[in-house]
């Protein structure tokens, strides 16, 4: 089990550095010169080269890249260019607003989606499960930030109960800004929670064949205890594979979501800092998101070990 | 075609006749064929030309002359949405195809040689999938300029390792058969092999994964052109026109209906082909379900 574990910490910290040098090998070859577009097309050359300098722009590639990773260890994400602040203070702040929403987003998803996929299974071959899996084949085909544009119409713009858009800031006290982001979550979590949907009752219906379900049957157990406590158990692990990979992918949909909602978190950040070439701001992102994906692949290899006892007696 | 005599599974027509018992995919398939059929209809006729502005007719609701409505350049909402249709399919379409170009031949190869090339492929695979495809396609687009080509290479390239991954596991399934055992003692060589035995062999699994991953890719093209970094105006795109809404919810809360529908019965119905697709590969999946 140790080992395991370390073999996938191992590859996780493999694929945080190659993914380092990816992020850095593809901002560098972005067309246009930081400090030209700083300072304006007017600018002379003497001021350019001086803000090149000044930038470390002059300084070869390799060592830029060592002096930005060696940087990243201690989260030293160096300082943005436009908002002249740290990048890992702006990251902080904006982090705020999105890691919030993407969570509860996630709450959401399993706690529409694994009922749903419970109770279509219990219910196979009949019509309320034609009707929940029909659903969730059209829900999965919805666009996040359209079914966002309906929810403003229907909730903000017709009923009234939420803003429209923007966020008041945590400062405004928790139920203000849990508001401001219930119909975001709403948006985002529903596309999800359709494909999450779907895989519970493939993964139910998978484990409810085997002998041991039968056997549970037979010395009498009722049908809704075999099914949360047998049979949901043994197929969590795509489950969980599921909602991690959901995970990395609504928080980095939030950078959508976030446009229709005109909410201050990393996907209106990373907007702004492409368009105004601020490429240390887009790199310090993307490697944030890169260590969330690794670090949630980490934590579901870790839980598959406490679901399944089997693979933690393996060494 | 003799080579696919050697797998229990039987010729493309038999295949698609079979396909076509399957509900899913019959309803796919009639909501792809109208997809199809109103972008090929677009070419030769719409109901208004998208080109002319008339601002007279501007934001009209759906009536007898506007079937969906005018938008805020009096633009023939309909007409919009057909030409539309071609944009999303080209950028998806060419998305599937560079994921398939690129992919395919990769994982075949992984599986043909194994080892550490095997290894090697896969860990940079597995480092695609450490992007979230999302936002590498925003950063993408956003440094390279907005546009239909760089939607397309940035939804294309994360297409890759999945047809790499798909393709892979086909084949490494198929390696030790008898046929290609057969084949092998016959002297021929592991490429010979791959076009000859593998390749015909994992394309129906490949078609499957073409229409999940088309049905993604308009997903991903409506989201870029949405904001603002997918095919640019004037040409219409269906994200566009749905940002092009966002501001004008009160005024014409219709004008973000129809895009949004457009959307959701393209991606419905190329959901529902793939489901039929792989009912009739997996005849045992179809029992469970």
């Amino acid at each position: 089990m140790t080992a395991y574990l370390l073999k996938r910490l191992a590859i996780g910290l493999v694929t945080l550095v190659a993914a380092s040098v990816v992020v850095f090998a593809v901002l560098e070859i972005v067309p246009g010169d930081p400090a030209r577009l700083m300072l304006g097309m007017n600018a002379t050359p003497d001021a350019v080269a001086a803000l090149r300098e000044q930038l470390g722009l002059d300084q070869p590639v390799l060592w830029r890249y060592l002096a930005w990773a060696g940087g990243l260890l201690t989260l030293d994400f160096g300082r943005s260019y436009t908002y002249s602040s740290p990048v890992i203070d702006l990251i902080a702040e904006r982090t705020a607003v999105s890691l919030p929403l993407a969570l509860i987003a996630l709450l959401l998803t399993t706690a529409i989606a694994i009922p749903v996929g419970l109770f279509a299974a219990a219910r196979r071959g009949r019509a309320t499960d034609a009707v929940a899996m029909g659903l969730s084949q059209l829900g999965v085909a919805v666009p996040n930030f359209w079914f966002a544009l309906l929810l403003v119409y229907v909730f903000a713009v017709w009923l009234r109960l939420v803003p429209a858009g923007g966020f008041p800031g945590w400062s405004a006290g928790a139920w203000p800004a849990l508001k401001a982001l219930v119909l975001p979550a709403v948006a985002l979590a529903l596309p999800q929670a359709a494909i999450l949907a779907r895989v519970t009752r493939s993964a139910l219906l998978e484990v409810l064949g085997e002998d041991y379900i039968r056997t549970a049957r037979a010395k009498g157990l009722p049908r809704s205890y075999v099914l949360r406590r047998h049979a949901l158990r043994n197929a969590l692990i795509p489950v969980l594979t599921i909602i991690g990979l959901q995970f990395a992918f609504l928080l980095a949909g939030t950078i959508i979501i976030e446009n229709v909602f005109y909410l201050p978190g990393l996907g209106r950040l990373v907007f702004q800092a492409i368009t105004q070439r601020d490429l240390i701001v887009v790199e310090g992102v993307v490697m944030l998101l890169v260590a969330v994906v690794v670090l949630v692949n980490l934590l579901v290899d870790l839980s598959y070990a406490l679901v399944d006892p089997r693979l933690r007696a393996r060494t | 075609m003799s080579e696919q005599a050697a797998l229990p599974g039987e010729s493309w027509g038999a295949f698609l006749a079979k396909a076509f018992q399957s509900r899913s995919f019959l309803a796919g398939f009639a909501l792809t064929a109208l997809l199809v059929a109103m972008a090929a209809v677009s070419l030769v006729w719409t109901p208004y030309d998208v080109t002319k502005l008339v601002v007279a007719d501007k934001l009209q609701p759906p009536s007898a002359l506007h079937w969906f409505g005018t938008d805020q350049f009096g633009r023939d909402v309909f007409s919009m949405i057909m030409v539309g249709s071609r944009n999303s399919i080209a950028v998806a379409l060419v998305a599937v195809g560079i994921g398939m170009g690129l992919g395919v031949p990769l994982g075949c190869w992984a599986a043909a040689r194994g080892g550490w090339l095997d290894e090697t492929l896969m860990r940079l695979n597995d480092l695609v999938f450490a992007f979230p495809a999302l936002l590498s396609a925003i950063m993408i687009t956003a440094i390279f300029g907005p546009g239909a080509i760089n939607a397309i290479v940035a939804i294309g390239i994360f297409n890759i390792p999945v047809f790499a991954r798909v393709a892979r596991a086909g084949a490494l399934a198929l390696w030790p058969r008898e046929f290609v055992l057969a084949a092998r003692a016959c002297g021929k060589g592991p490429f010979l092999i791959t076009v000859e035995h593998i390749v015909p062999n994992i394309a129906s699994m490949l078609l499957v994964q073409g229409t999940i991953q088309f049905a993604l890719g308009i997903l991903a093209e409506a989201g870029l052109s949405y904001v603002g970094l997918g095919a640019q105006p004037p040409a219409p795109s269906w994200g566009r026109m749905l940002f092009d809404t966002q501001t004008r919810m009160i005024a014409a809360p219709y004008l973000a209906l129809f895009p949004g529908m457009a959307i959701v019965l393209t991606v419905l119905g190329l959901n529902l082909l793939g489901d039929g697709l792989s009912d009739t590969l997996d005849p045992k999946l179809r029992r469970q379900r």
